[in-house]
C-alpha cells in the first residue's frame, strides 16, 4: 500500500491518502488545485514535510534514488536527457517489448525524440517508468494527447500493472477514463483533497 | 632589465584624450556611452594610482601580513566582480562566497607553487612577485569562474525537466547535472584556451608587452609570458572546477533534489 500522512509544502496539504497495492486511485480537479504538487511531493523531487510510505518502508529510511525507483512518475509533460528514445533505458530489448504492447514500433528507439509526436512521447515515458518495474505508478494525465486506439493500448497497461499489483495514483480529466480504471476517485481544490 | 624610456604625466595624459575622442563618437552617434566612458575611465586613473601608492608600500616594507591583507582585499573584489557578472545567482552568501571561495583556493595554490619552484624569490611572499603573480591569476581566473558559473545556473534552469526525468528513472543528483557540470566547465575554460591559441599569432600578450618596453631582452619575455599564461591555464581550471563542483553541491540537497529555489535572477 502507498500509504500518506500529513503531506505538506507550500501550496498542497497536508494530504491523507491511501492507495492499496493493485489498486487504481484518480484524482481531478482544476488547474493549480495542487495535483502535480501530490505526485511531486509523493516522488520527493520539492522539500516537504510527512510520512509517506510503500509496502509499510518509510521513504526517510530509502535513499532518493531508490525510493524515486519504486514509485515510478510520468509527469503530464515528460522530459529528455539524450537525443533517441533507446539512451534513456537501462535494458533496450525489454524496453522494446513494453513499447510495442503501447503500439510503438521497434524503430522508433532510435529515432530522434524531437520528430516524435507528443502522443508518441507521452507513451515511451509511461514505458520509461514502466521498465522500472515500480511498487507505485503515478500517472499525471497520462493519455491527454492520445488518439482512442492508443488510449486503450495505455489503460491496458495501466490494468495489466493493477494485476500484477502495482498500486496506481491516476490524475485525469477524463470521466469515462476514472470510472474504467478507478477504484476509488478523489477531487482536489486548493491543495487539500474533497473525498 | 636594459632601459626603458620613462613616460611624463602629460605623455600619460595625452593618450587619455583619446578617451575624449571616444565619447565625442559616443555623443555623435547617440550611444548614451559618454558618461559611462567618463567614469570607468576615471575610475580606473583613481584605481591604478591608488595601487601604484600601495604596492610602492608593499615594497618597502615586504611584510608577509601587509601583503597577505592585500591578497584578501584583491580576493574580496574579485569575488564582487565574479558575482557582478552572473544574472544567475545563489541566495545570501554564497552568491560571493563561491566565487571568491573558489578563485582564492585556485589563485593561492597555483601563485604559492610559482613562487616556491620557477621564481623562488627572498623571501618566498616578496610582495613584488607575489602580488602581481595573484593578481594576474586572479583577474584571468575571474573570467573563468564567472563564465562557469552563469552556465551552470542557466543550463540546470533551463534543463530542468530534463535533470528531474533523470532523477525520477533512480539517478543520483551527480549522475543527473554531470551534462550541465561538463558544459560549464567547457564555457569556462574556453577564453584561456583562445588566449593560449592566438598568444604571440593574433596579439602579443599585455605583460610580455610591458616588459618589452620596460626594455627586457624579448626572449626573457617570452619565458615569463608562457610561465605566466601556464600559471593562468592551471589557475583558471582549478578554480572552475571548484565554483562549478560547489554549486553543483549548493543546488542540490541530501534527498537528490535539484534545489533551484536557492537561485533568484538579477534583473
Amino acid at each position: 500500500m502507498l500509504s500518506i500522512r500529513h503531506l505538506q509544502r507550500p501550496g498542497l496539504g497536508p494530504i491523507d491518502l491511501d492507495v492499496p497495492l493493485g489498486d487504481c486511485v484518480c484524482i481531478s480537479g482544476p488547474s493549480g488545485a495542487g495535483k502535480s504538487l501530490l505526485l511531486r511531493s509523493i516522488a520527493d523531487l520539492d522539500p516537504n514535510t510527512g510520512t509517506v510510505m510503500v509496502e509499510g518502508v518509510d521513504r526517510s529510511y530509502l535513499d532518493a534514488p531508490h525510493w524515486r525507483s519504486r514509485v515510478g512518475y510520468v509527469p503530464a509533460e515528460p522530459a529528455w536527457w539524450d537525443t533517441v528514445p533507446a539512451n534513456h533505458f537501462a535494458d533496450v530489448a525489454e524496453a522494446t517489448e513494453i513499447t510495442s504492447r503501447l503500439g510503438l514500433g521497434a524503430h522508433m528507439m532510435d529515432q530522434a525524440i524531437e520528430t516524435l509526436s507528443t502522443g508518441e512521447r507521452q507513451r515511451f515515458a509511461l514505458a520509461r517508468a514502466l521498465e522500472l518495474n515500480p511498487s507505485v505508478l503515478m500517472l499525471d494525465e497520462p493519455t491527454s494527447a492520445l488518439d482512442e486506439d492508443s488510449t486503450i493500448l495505455v489503460e491496458r497497461e495501466i490494468s495489466a500493472a493493477l494485476a500484477r499489483g502495482v498500486a496506481v495514483l491516476l490524475v485525469t480529466h477524463d470521466t469515462a477514463q476514472a470510472e474504467r480504471l478507478a477504484h476509488a476517485r478523489y477531487t482536489m481544490q486548493l491543495g487539500g483533497i474533497l473525498t | 632589465m636594459t632601459s626603458y624610456i620613462s613616460l611624463g604625466y602629460m605623455d600619460v595624459a595625452l593618450a587619455g584624450s583619446l578617451l575624449c575622442i571616444n565619447a565625442a563618437l559616443s555623443f555623435a552617434l547617440n550611444l548614451g556611452l559618454s558618461k559611462r566612458m567618463f567614469i570607468a575611465g576615471t575610475r580606473m586613473v583613481v584605481q591604478l594610482l591608488l595601487v601604484g601608492l600601495v604596492l610602492k608600500a608593499l615594497f618597502v616594507s615586504v611584510s608577509p601580513w601587509m601583503t597577505a591583507l592585500a591578497a584578501v582585499v584583491m580576493i574580496g573584489f574579485a569575488g564582487y566582480e565574479a558575482r557582478a557578472r552572473q544574472e544567475k545567482r545563489f541566495i545570501g552568501f554564497w552568491s560571493w562566497g563561491l566565487g571568491a571561495g573558489s578563485m582564492a583556493f585556485a589563485a593561492l595554490v597555483v601563485t604559492i607553487f610559482a613562487l616556491s619552484t620557477a621564481i623562488r624569490p627572498e623571501p618566498w611572499y616578496h610582495p613584488q612577485y607575489a602580488i602581481p603573480l595573484l593578481g594576474m591569476i586572479l583577474g584571468n581566473a575571474m573570467t573563468g569562474v564567472a563564465l562557469g558559473l552563469e552556465r551552470f545556473l542557466s543550463v540546470t534552469d533551463r534543463e530542468r525537466r530534463a535533470i528531474e526525468a533523470r532523477l525520477l528513472c533512480g539517478a543520483t543528483i551527480q549522475t543527473a547535472l554531470q551534462g550541465p557540470v561538463r558544459e560549464a566547465v567547457r564555457a569556462g575554460m574556453i577564453p584561456i584556451i583562445n588566449a593560449m591559441a592566438s598568444a604571440g599569432l593574433v596579439s602579443l600578450p599585455g605583460m610580455m608587452t610591458g616588459q618589452i618596453l620596460a626594455g627586457v631582452e624579448p626572449f626573457e619575455a617570452v619565458k615569463y609570458q608562457l610561465l605566466i599564461m601556464f600559471l593562468i591555464g592551471g589557475g583558471t581550471t582549478l578554480g572552475l572546477v571548484v565554483a562549478v563542483l560547489g554549486a553543483s553541491r549548493l543546488l542540490t540537497d541530501d534527498r537528490h533534489r535539484l534545489r533551484l529555489d536557492r537561485v533568484y535572477t538579477q534583473k
